[in-house]
């Protein structure tokens, strides 16, 4: 599903470049539920941002469902985003003014879906996070873990490849936390592979693999023993 | 171009429209207040030049009054300070000697008392031709205005203002073919007639060659109309016959003094002169803030854009093009001028509805097409003003644009 070979990405900062990744080798195969760890500044968002197609890697090769991304233009990459890539950030990144419904429903109408379409499948997906009756309310009248999960119907309603999470629950008390983790792991037992950034160790340990990063290099990728019996 | 016809783009724009009111008020209260100003001036201006029109209502207003003075320079064995007195037979020469001239109608008048039963009043007494009613075209009321057999006839009628029939009649009283006593005679009423502003309302007209017998005034008269015909200048007409008089009655050609003159042509020339620069003040004025306003939906615009970084990275995370983006924001400025305009044209509409209404002005109106223009106008400017917040919105990447706070 997602195959990086030897990535290398810098920053430019002044007169300086700050190099950020340094040759990272990471296969990711159809319905993994993965882990990035790594303390900050280890360069897990920054490669987060470019598996998600918000940033362009510097040298390496990286493979999205079989396709080499490369000179992607911003038109390209806004399509493939929105048919293979779902996101869940961390500070939810609701628009404020729409409804949980029509957050969830956004994705589809760049998708080219009809609004009647889009409401009813936005509708379903917010029953799946257990959201229904709060279709009709605002960001503002949500707690951050029913934020979090209304993010999380917006990333599944495309029926995307990859779900991406840039640290799901760092702004989330640790109940929240475990019903957010909860979900992400059904989504997975559905079959999506799903991709955890996070720095907490327990929140890497509920997924099946996990990936330590530090200073733009993998020191670990291991398995974690297998949450529940299947 | 099919995006425009898709009621998923309108109802994304009215979403995001309709959920920030505030923003929305301010952004398009330019331009509307731009459309607001030029409909309403202009209306205003029409409205102006309508009762500018109203109150010479038929008047012939190519015409010259003239009237005989004094003269002021000896000549031919004439002393200065001769009194000069026009005479029916200058009529006639004015008439057969110069082009230019439509009408020339003498006029005498005078002040008397009228009396009709118990009412009586002070009023103007004028002496006319059935000729006055071309230049100063009457709307009668009922009956007629003097005819030339009333003439031939020394016929003792008149023909009252309404101001007059006012005075000395009861409400709904029968005026016509009644007699009203005028300086001791009674003479039969044969018409009534609205008064036009211009006139002043206290008029009572008899046959000329009536008022001739009764006043003695033999062949002079006090004052002349003389219109001009539409091709020629009034002011080159008006030197014409005076130079005529002038030599009819052995005047000194620089003599200025010797006749008294009013160019009304002349007069409201200057008027329509002033009228025409208050309208290209109005759509100076108009087209201006209509710019001005146009631009503050674009300045405002630029500024929700940079607010709204943050939504549009979202966005963009979400897939949408950047192509989407520009759309949503270009047809966000499309719909606010839209909206402006309409709610500009209404309001001015309903004020110019109100000037009416209160009769501040007569028929202050502006051309539909005008309007038309001036809202497409504010719409293309919209749109095109509405490309540089697009490229604006589009010009940060999405991953910054998220980071942004």
């Amino acid at each position: 599903m997602i195959r990086i070979e030897k990535l290398h990405k810098s920053y430019p900062i002044g007169k300086d470049s700050l190099h950020v990744l340094k040759g990272i080798d990471l296969h990711i195969k159809e319905g993994e539920f993965v882990s990035i760890m790594g303390s900050s500044g280890s360069g897990k968002s920054t490669l987060l941002n470019i598996v998600g197609l918000l940033d362009e890697h510097d040298e390496g090769d990286y493979f999205l469902n079989g396709q080499l991304i490369k000179n992607l233009n911003e038109k390209k990459a806004a399509i493939l985003r929105n048919k293979f890539l779902g996101f869940v950030f961390q500070s939810f990144n609701l628009i404020s003014y729409k409804t949980a419904l029509e957050n969830v429903a956004l994705p589809l109408y760049y998708k080219g879906i009809n609004r009647k379409d889009r409401l009813k499948i936005a509708l379903e997906y917010l029953d799946k996070v257990g959201l229904k009756a709060w279709a009709n309310h605002l960001p503002n009248e949500l707690s951050g873990g029913q934020k979090q999960r209304v993010a999380i119907a917006r990333a599944l309603v495309t029926k995307p490849k990859v779900v991406l999470a840039d640290e799901p629950t760092g702004a989330l008390d640790s109940t929240t936390t475990d019903s957010v983790m909860d979900l992400l792991k059904d989504i997975n037992d559905e079959g999506m592979t799903v991709f955890v950034i996070t720095h907490e160790e327990e929140v890497a340990e509920q997924t099946k693999r996990i990936v330590r990063l530090k200073d733009g290099i993998i020191i670990s990728d291991e398995l974690t023993k297998p949450a529940k019996a299947v | 171009m099919k995006f425009l016809f898709e009621k998923d783009t309108w109802q994304e724009i009215y979403g995001s429209i309709r959920k920030n009111k505030t923003r929305t008020a301010i952004t398009i209260f330019g331009a509307f207040w731009g459309i607001l100003l030029l409909v309403g001036l202009l209306g205003a201006a029409k409205g102006i030049e309508n009762s500018f029109n109203n109150m010479f209502g038929d008047f012939a207003t190519n015409s010259v009054f003239m009237s005989g003075n004094r003269t002021s320079m000896p000549f031919k064995g004439f002393q200065e300070g001769r009194k000069i007195n026009l005479r029916l037979g200058d009529v006639d020469k004015i008439r057969s000697e110069i082009d230019a001239v439509q009408f020339v109608v003498p006029r005498n008048a005078t002040g008397g008392q009228v009396v009709h039963g118990l009412k009586t009043g002070n009023f103007t007494i004028f002496g006319d031709f059935p000729l006055l009613d071309e230049v100063q075209k009457k709307k009668l009321i009922e009956g007629r205005f003097i005819n030339q057999s009333d003439i031939n006839e020394n016929k003792k009628i008149c023909v009252i203002s309404e101001g007059v029939y006012k005075e000395l009649f009861d409400k709904n009283e029968d005026s016509i073919n009644t007699y009203i006593k005028i300086s001791g005679i009674n003479y039969k009423v044969v018409g009534v007639y609205e008064t036009s502003q211009f006139e002043g309302k206290n008029n009572i007209h008899i046959p000329f060659s009536t008022f001739k017998l009764v006043y003695n005034k033999g062949d002079k008269f006090e004052w002349m109309v003389v219109t001009g015909k539409k091709e020629f200048d009034i002011v080159q007409v008006e030197a014409d016959v005076k130079l005529l008089l002038k030599n009819l009655h052995k005047i000194h050609p620089d003599d200025n003094r010797a006749f008294r003159g009013f160019n009304l042509g002349e007069r409201i020339k200057q008027v329509t002169g002033f009228l025409t620069g208050m309208q290209f003040l109005t759509w100076f004025v108009g087209i201006a803030t209509l710019i001005a306003g146009v631009f503050a939906i674009g300045n405002i615009l630029l500024i929700t854009v940079k607010e709204r970084t943050k939504e549009i990275g979202i966005r963009r995370a979400l897939g949408a093009t950047p192509t989407k983006v520009r759309q949503q924001i270009i047809l966000e400025s499309l719909f606010l001028t839209l909206l402006a305009g309409s709610l500009g044209i209404i309001a001015g509409g309903g004020i110019l509805m109100l000037i009416d209404k209160f009769d501040l002005l007569v028929n202050p109106t502006v051309n539909i097409p005008i309007v038309l223009i001036a809202y497409a106008v504010l719409v293309i400017l919209g749109t095109l003003i509405g490309f540089i917040p697009a490229y604006m919105a589009t010009v940060v990447k999405p991953i910054d644009a998220l980071r942004e706070e």
